[in-house]
């Protein structure tokens, strides 16, 4: 494929997708080994609201409120979940059930009971976002990229999500040695005087973050996924948090790639018309990953349990 | 309008959702129970998001043959069978990877549902028409609901009801204890089996009205509450019955009586009310109860610093307790004690003088471990016993200067 036309409609969609599935890959490794897996899809259920109550106190679809509102949000829900367990004494998992599927109701019907129709703002777009409109119109070819003129037209999503990748990079980087102590062995972190609940809620808040960043530019389908499969795939690839970290970058910007390259062009393959939803097949191609590894990954067993037990 | 929408008068589609509602409220409330009891709540969650790729799959197939793509039963036995994959699946890794139960359900819940979307889309592009029903399944929609719909609907919901009926000690066993239950010889992995196939069931059949979003709600929201108000497993059940068929049929008529009013959220929002006022008012698990006893302990142990304050003669400058004093009589308003207050106060010195001489006697060992400076003598010992300890104590001592 020419330049001309990779650069202007597929470049910034592909590059968007590969940096929204690391920055959600990254943090979910942590919270993979934490067992706390589904806070990714529960905060990108309880987005929702957050940007529809945006929406309603603003009135207009713009970046910055409407990030607020989901962050809000997201926070919101984690302290509920929290109190919620604690006050009602109940299992965490049912905990963060009746939160984030309340809340997701409740967004549902602030969106039907406001007028909404004038904007782009429906639960369809929440869900598999719209990957494949973020085209870079201004560009002609290679050469836009060193033209300040067509740079300043890039979609603001794609600074965006690199700045949140460096954001929760910068986060892991910084944190990577108590973080790993606490993840693994909690106790032995507080006796070292690390302050685990406050560290595992800036990495629920990290992780907020990218989910919200991500879910602005691809929609929530594919925060889950990149939060969980691959991790679980690196999981079964490596016994070494380095390595497993390591292979759950690769594995989020393979499916990031491969599931774009298979939404845009494998329907024109088969002799189709049109493209088929890159959200949900980058979440396809992931979990495809994650059954390979599986099965085949040299570290896929508990250790100690033999295999088909 | 509202009233009318109870009482089922809003016509004909609107006394369908009800009823069709109230049922599916009844089975998910009943079924999630024993799933929130064995704490394996969320694998309704992926279970329900399972269900995304066999609806449009077999959409695809019914329409491909030239049927109507919508029809529901096929809809729902292509979303049974993809839910049953999505299990299978979500069993498989927890069993023979590495991976804990909640990776399992996040990955199993992620890929069915992207893959889903990539069906949804394949099918706008096919333009075969008609299709605009599918989106309906993601949050649920009761608008054009046909008799035959609801009958399905209703007849899910009954035999969902009855096998749970037939099942429900062995579930109950297991929820609680799956090591005992495989000790009695049960078929553990069986029953847990079915267990997820009656949730895969109910979620099959609130498809159509939820959503299969908001279904898990159904399943998690009722039993929560309903466990606030009883310890014993099977009120839970029959209270997350009621609470579940309450709030479906609330909601149903809610959502009928006023426009834009989805059913499925309102059903969702509804429960959480339950939850709400079960959280809060709920006798001895509630929150309110457990502030009483707080304030209650609080009063006791202030009453009690107080009167034994007052029988050694110190000063009291602690207000709750000058109050909580003061309230009963014990003292007067400068903090001098009444004769009420001495004479209580000289038996919580004695009282705590025979505690002193039990907590000392190897042989009131099991007593003594009762003692938490709170307790009464008297419902602990005897009366021969506490003459026992009196006697020990011996009477009234001279000072010496």
């Amino acid at each position: 494929m020419s330049g001309e036309e990779f650069v202007p409609l597929s470049l910034t969609p592909l590059l968007i997708g590969i940096f929204a599935a690391v920055a959600c890959a990254l943090p979910g490794n942590f919270l993979l080994l934490r067992k706390q897996a589904l806070i990714g899809d529960a905060i990108s259920h309880v987005v929702l609201p957050g940007i529809v109550v945006a929406f309603l106190l603003t009135g207009a679809i713009s970046a910055a409120p409407m990030m607020l509102g989901a962050a809000g949000a997201a926070v919101v829900a984690v302290v509920l979940i929290e109190a919620i367990r604690r006050l009602g004494r109940i299992e965490p998992g049912a905990a963060m059930g009746v939160v984030f599927t309340t809340m997701f109701a409740g967004g549902v019907l602030l969106l039907e009971q406001t007028d909404t129709s004038s904007v782009h703002l429906d639960v369809e777009h929440a869900l598999y976002g719209n990957l494949e409109s973020l085209i870079w119109l201004d560009a002609v070819g290679w050469s836009s990229l060193l033209d300040p003129e067509a740079l300043a037209h890039l979609p603001v999503e794609l600074p965006r999500m690199a700045l949140t990748l460096l954001a929760v990079s910068l986060f892991i980087a910084v944190f990577w040695r108590v973080l790993k102590i606490s993840t693994f062995d909690e106790g032995f972190a507080r006796t070292m005087g690390i302050r685990t609940n406050l560290l595992g809620m800036a990495l629920v808040i990290t992780a907020a973050v990218a989910a919200v960043a991500a879910f602005d530019a691809v929609g929530s389908i594919i925060v889950i996924a990149m939060f969980i499969c691959p991790p679980a795939a690196a999981r079964m690839i490596s016994n070494q948090l380095e390595g497993q970290v390591g292979w759950s970058v690769g594995f989020a910007v393979l499916s990031a790639t491969f599931g774009y390259v298979l939404a845009g062009y494998g329907p024109l393959w088969l002799g189709a018309q049109d493209a088929v939803s890159a959200a949900g097949m980058i979440a396809t191609v992931s979990g495809v990953i994650l059954a390979i590894a599986a099965r085949f990954g040299p570290c896929r067993t508990r250790s100690g349990a033999p295999v088909g037990v | 309008m509202l009233i009318d929408a109870l009482l089922l008068q809003l016509g004909y589609n609107a006394t369908l959702v009800a009823i069709g509602a109230t049922l599916l409220g009844i089975s998910a409330g009943v079924t999630g129970t024993f799933l929130f009891l064995r704490k394996r709540a969320l694998v309704s969650d992926a279970i329900s998001h399972a269900t995304l790729p066999g609806v449009c799959l077999a959409f695809i197939l019914m329409a491909s043959f030239g049927g109507d793509g919508r029809n529901l039963i096929g809809l729902l036995l292509g979303s049974a069978v993809s839910a049953s994959v999505g299990l299978w699946c979500l069993n498989w890794l927890t069993r023979n990877t590495r991976l804990a139960e909640d990776a399992a359900i996040g990955s199993v819940l992620s890929v069915f549902f992207g893959f889903g979307i990539v069906l949804l889309t394949v099918i706008q592009t096919l333009g075969v028409g008609r299709q605009a029903g599918l989106e309906g399944f993601l949050l649920g929609s009761t608008a054009g609901m046909l008799w035959t719909d609801a009958m399905v609907i209703a007849v899910g919901g009954a035999v969902t009801l009855l096998l749970i009926m037939l099942i429900r000690r062995p579930m109950t066993l297991v929820a609680f204890d799956p090591e005992y239950a495989a000790a009695r010889g049960l078929p553990v992995s069986k029953i847990d089996m079915a267990m997820m196939g009656l949730v895969m069931a109910v979620t099959v059949v609130g498809l159509k009205i939820v959503g299969l979003i908001l279904i898990v709600a159904l399943l998690i929201i009722p039993p929560v509450a309903a466990r606030f108000w009883t310890e014993r497993s099977d009120y839970v059940v029959l209270l997350a019955g009621l609470m579940g068929g309450v709030s479906a049929y609330v909601g149903a008529a809610l959502s009928a009586s006023a426009p834009n009013l989805p059913t499925g959220p309102i059903i969702v929002l509804m429960s959480f009310a339950l939850f709400l006022i079960s959280l809060l008012f709920a006798p001895s698990r509630g929150v309110l109860a457990a502030i009483l006893r707080h304030f209650r302990f609080q009063r006791r142990v202030h009453m009690r610093q107080g009167l034994l304050a007052l029988a050694q003669g110190q000063p009291i400058y602690e207000k709750l307790t000058l109050r909580l004093l003061r309230k009963r009589g014990f003292v007067r308003a400068d903090g001098v004690s009444t004769d009420k207050g001495k004479a209580r106060a000289a038996k919580a010195l004695r009282d705590e003088h025979r505690w002193a001489v039990v907590r000392s006697d190897q042989a009131h060992e099991a007593a003594a471990a009762l003692y938490d400076g709170l307790r009464q003598i008297e419902t602990v010992l005897t009366q021969d016993q506490i003459a026992e300890v009196d006697r020990q104590i011996g009477g009234p001592k001279e000072i010496l200067a």
